[in-house]
């Protein structure tokens, strides 16, 4: 009967298994259906969608900055370079572990613990976890190859190529040339910020921030294919970028490395110009510092050190600095003296030492005035006012001057004003008149300011820059050139470059003859030439600077006081603290009868303009004249394109 | 009853078979079924090719492993059906013995207690072996029994299929658990079990999920069902791979990139591309028509297979044979749906395809049995 009931279930089971399995091969085809409608909703109704996904996973867009143009000077050196540079960058997104990968990356570096707190500061302040940060700069071939050995234990850590610009002259062309800064997110606000996307520095001082848009160039792209850790596999298109112009500037960097020379560590600025083409040939500020630092970067330590430095090296004195400018702003009193014919080359007065105000108590001394009264220079007029340095000539003179010309005459030659063509930073200083002092001090102006200016104190303040193009237009016989850094830009080496035209402007000429200025070059010339005549007869600055001089110098020294000498004391400079001491001052030009170079030199509380200022002014010009001589056998300087 | 009447029963290919007449017969293969695999096998070899991205060795590793998968179908083929029934149990007892040695002395890789090591001699997945053992030892069951099965019967059946399912899916190895529920399940299918009471269970399950969801599943686990609805709720953590391979899968559209040239895989966006998500780099590189070749020469896999498990001459060959079909389609058709994205990512390899072996060994296996059972006609 078991065998029965087998054979009999064995044709039904047959018949149900069949059934079932034909029950589960449609149901198979139907999920397999679904299967397919999945494909298909993929690869056909939305495959759009995903080639761009996929796209977008596998390519990127880098762009490429471009090379920053490169500074030359007037003869061709190079003064501002790009140099390939590795620096460690962080891609916050990969880090998961912040101070394991840092303490990771002080073994293998030796990392200061500054740089490790840089590190951590900087990724703290990151907003773009995406991209790359540098944190590390200038990182040694050495430590490049630890990074690379030990890639694997730090995702997220990069070693970035770039080029990085860099400053053969470092200090000596400092304040000149200016220096770049690693951008930050403030600048991103001021620029483009495609064409700076994939730029790191932006110019921050001197002509490396004036001429930032000719020197920055245009960015580039090119599109890769990186895998899924963001490694580049392949480059798949470029468009190169356009490199930024070179710049030739009319600084002349043998003349400006002789200049600091000339200052031998003193605290001061010197600027000189060529008076014919308004080209700045030297500028300098001491101290300085490395603009190189900027670049490789540098701790904060470091920076707070520079920045807080009671010598303030990050401060451009020569443009910035304004100044008491002394007797240095004589010539300017005398030739207003003369165009407002307040005066004549012929009038003389009789200079006791002393200078009393009709009615008034107060005396204005003459700088050789002593105790005992026995100082003054005598008789004297204006050529004579000009090679001693009268005082009391110019007291007399401003007095009797309407103090609106004066301030006219002295505003004609870029007093008051800033006139740099490409410095826009550089300070005005201060030309006071009496609608000034009404509305800063609520003070009538007194008789007694206008003696007071007449020497070139007071309130009246110059920077470096302002007095060099004093001398300048001195020089020129009344022909102010606007100063500027630029010589010519150029595109490659192939394109000429573009020389810039200068702009002329003369001063007092409608009051002024050929012959008052001729005049007051051989008053400014008798201050360095006029010699053996005894005490009260030679230039002030002849004993210093007049002897065994092969051309012939223009000048004028200038000693300014910084705090006000009390009435009856005489100025004891040991007893006065380093920063009341008096400042020195000389400003001059040569050859005096045909000018190639117009200067002014301040020592900062360095004393006496004549026995300080005036030998820094010498050397500067030797170096000059010696420099000229040399080149004019090879023919190397530039042409001068003003007249 | 004449010769003659006996032999009208006898279809051609049986006749054929009896007699031994032909060299496949008489090595019990099944020549369609055996052309079809090795299609499926060069296809995947051509794809993995590309997938293992110029590494020789993989690609040498895994063609040593196909080797041995086709000569364990060889050998299994030959093993007479009655064997198989006879050592069922036994087979079934072992592997369950293996599972509880698994949970004490188990070696664990990545995360998950899945192997048995006798150090220096062999390693092997017990969970592996219970793909073939669990759905034997239902089919062993059911033989002796009525068919369709009663409530005892079937009560009696869940209980052997669900104690391996469950050691497994607490290894954790969810997929494989899945997939030897589902092969046992699927014996049950195949006898007869009533399509009412499955629709009374898929409607209990679903009553008890949020149940199921709160105490069964494990954190990862549930992060992966939530990935599945929103991928880009974390793209670059659990959604990673589900975007990566739909991106793949998408981007190649009707016709692909072409062989070699997908870039989802070559640049590592697409994980595991050797393995469990190698039809992503078949989506991408030969598109919808390379999917949907490979998805068809699977049905016609499944068809033969079904068509030789019919012929059987037991109702445990039947069973056994119908269940390995069905298990293959469980899982080409889990890791398809995964990989394209609708269903949650279990580690679930493409059948034939993938790089590994041992699902392959247990796989060609299988049909080594269901040859066995269609050729051994005698028993």
């Amino acid at each position: 009967m078991a065998v029965e009931l087998a054979i009999k279930d064995q044709n039904r089971e047959v018949a149900l298994f069949v059934g079932r399995a034909t029950t589960l091969f449609v149901l198979v085809v139907l999920l397999l259906g679904v299967l397919i409608l999945r494909l298909l909703d993929l690869q056909f109704w939305d495959h759009d969608t995903y080639k761009s996904r996929s796209d977008d996973n596998r390519t990127r867009v880098q762009t490429l900055a471009p090379a920053r143009g490169m500074i030359f000077d007037r003869n061709g050196h190079l003064l501002a370079d790009n140099q390939n540079a590795s620096s460690l960058a962080l891609v916050g997104e990969r880090i998961t572990d912040l101070p394991q990968t840092v303490s990771l990356l002080t073994q293998l570096l030796d990392l200061t613990p500054e740089q490790q707190a840089e590190i951590q500061g900087r990724m703290s302040l990151n907003r773009r976890a995406d991209k790359p940060l540098i944190v590390v700069d200038a990182l040694s071939q050495r430590q490049v190859a630890r990074l690379a050995v030990n890639r694997h234990l730090l995702p997220g850590v990069e070693v970035v190529n770039q080029l990085v610009r860099f400053y053969p002259y470092g200090e000596v062309a400092a304040h000149a040339v200016g220096s770049v800064r690693r951008m930050t997110l403030d600048d991103l606000s001021t620029v483009d910020p495609i064409q700076y996307s994939a730029t790191s520095f932006i110019g921050k001082r001197g002509v490396e921030a004036f001429y930032e848009e000719q020197l920055h160039g245009a960015v580039g792209y090119q599109k890769v294919e990186r895998d899924a850790l963001g490694r580049v596999r392949q480059t798949l298109d470029v468009q190169s970028p356009n490199p930024g112009q070179d710049l030739r500037l009319h600084l002349d960097i043998e003349l400006q490395q002789a200049s600091v020379k000339a200052l031998s560590g003193k605290r001061g600025a010197i600027v000189a110009l060529d008076p014919r083409s308004g080209g700045i040939l030297a500028l300098v500020s001491e101290p300085a510092y490395d603009p190189n630092m900027f670049v490789s970067g540098m701790t904060a330590k470091a920076f707070s050190q520079l920045s807080s430095s009671v010598y303030v090296p990050l401060f451009n004195r020569a443009v910035n600095g304004q100044y008491a400018p002394g007797s240095t702003f004589k010539p300017v009193v005398g030739l207003a003296g003369i165009a407002t014919n307040t005066t004549s080359w012929d009038q003389t007065i009789d200079d006791r030492g002393s200078f009393q105000l009709p009615g008034q108590e107060r005396i204005y001394r003459d700088w050789s005035w002593t105790k005992d009264d026995s100082g003054g220079q005598g008789l004297v007029d204006l050529n004579r006012a000009i090679y001693r340095s009268s005082n009391v000539y110019f007291y007399d003179l401003a007095t009797r001057m309407q103090i609106d010309d004066l301030v006219r005459f002295a505003g004609a030659f870029g007093l008051g004003q800033n006139l740099v063509l490409d410095i826009p930073s550089a300070s005005p200083g201060l030309l006071p008149n009496p609608e000034w002092k009404q509305g800063v001090k609520s003070l009538p102006w007194y008789p007694g300011d206008s003696v007071n200016m007449s020497i070139g104190q007071g309130d009246l303040l110059a920077t470096p820059m302002q007095m060099a193009l004093v001398a300048s237009v001195i020089a020129n016989r009344g022909d102010l050139v606007a100063p500027r850094m630029l010589a010519s830009i150029s595109n490659g080496a192939a394109d000429t470059p573009q020389v810039l035209e200068a702009p002329v402007k003369k001063i007092g000429a409608e009051t002024l003859t050929a012959e008052d200025w001729e005049n007051m070059v051989r008053a400014m010339g008798d201050v360095v030439h006029r010699g053996n005549q005894g005490f009260r007869g030679n230039g002030t600055a002849w004993a210093y600077i007049g002897q065994d001089i092969g051309y012939r110098m223009a000048g004028k020294s200038g000693t300014a006081q910084v705090v006000e000498i009390r009435q009856g004391e005489e100025y004891e400079e040991e007893q006065l603290s380093e920063f009341d001491r008096k400042h020195a001052w000389f400003i001059a030009f040569a050859p005096a009868e045909n000018p190639t170079i117009a200067l002014a030199v301040l020592v900062e509380n360095g004393g006496g303009g004549s026995s300080v200022a005036a030998p820094v002014a010498r050397a500067v010009l030797d170096a000059h004249m010696q420099l000229q001589q040399a080149r004019g056998a090879s023919g190397r300087d530039l042409e001068v394109v003003a007249r | 009853m004449s010769n003659t009447d006996f032999q009208r029963t006898l279809s051609p290919y049986d006749a054929a078979a009896a007699s031994g007449s032909r060299w496949y017969f008489r090595l019990h293969i099944d020549p369609i079924l055996v052309g079809l695999l090795a299609v499926v096998v060069a296809f995947g070899l051509v794809v993995l090719r590309s997938a293992v991205d110029g590494n020789e060795a993989l690609f040498a590793a895994q063609l040593q492993r196909l080797s041995v998968a086709f000569l364990a179908m060889v050998v299994a083929a030959q093993i007479p059906p009655h064997f198989y029934l006879r050592v069922a149990p036994l087979f079934y007892l072992l592997g369950l013995t293996a599972l509880v040695l698994v949970f004490f002395f188990g070696v664990t890789v990545k995360g998950s207690q899945r192997w048995l090591e006798v150090p220096g001699l062999l390693r092997f997945q017990p969970s592996e072996l219970m793909k073939l053992s669990v759905p034997m030892a239902v089919a062993w069951y059911l033989q002796r029994r009525t068919l369709p099965p009663s409530l005892k019967y079937t009560v009696a059946c869940l209980a052997i299929i669900a104690v391996p399912a469950f050691m497994i899916g607490r290894q954790p190895d969810l997929g494989t658990g899945i997939l030897v529920f589902g092969a046992g399940f699927s014996v049950l299918l195949l006898a007869g079990l009533s399509w009412r009471w499955v629709v009374w269970a898929i409607l209990g399950i679903c009553a008890a999920a949020p149940l199921i969801w709160q105490f069964v599943l494990e954190g990862y686990q549930r992060l992966r069902i939530l990935t599945l609805f929103n991928p880009e709720s974390d793209p670059l953590g659990a959604g990673w791979n589900i975007i990566q391979s739909t991106t793949a899968i998408g981007s190649g559209g009707l016709f692909g990139k072409g062989l070699f040239q997908g870039t989802q895989s070559y640049l590592d966006f697409l994980p595991e591309a050797r393995t469990d998500f190698i039809v992503a780099v078949i989506g991408e590189e030969l598109g919808f028509v390379g999917v949907s070749f490979l998805l068809t020469l699977y049905l016609l896999i499944i068809a033969r297979g079904l068509w030789l498990a019919a012929q059987a001459g037991s109702t445990f060959g039947r069973l056994l044979a119908g269940s390995f079909v069905l298990t293959f389609f469980i899982y080409l058709f889990v890791n398809v749906a995964m990989v394209s994205g609708i269903l949650p990512v279990v580690g679930v390899p493409l059948p034939l395809v993938s790089y590994g072996g041992t699902s392959a060994i247990t796989l060609m296996a299988g049909f080594g049995v269901i040859m066995s059972v269609r050729t051994h006609k005698a028993w």
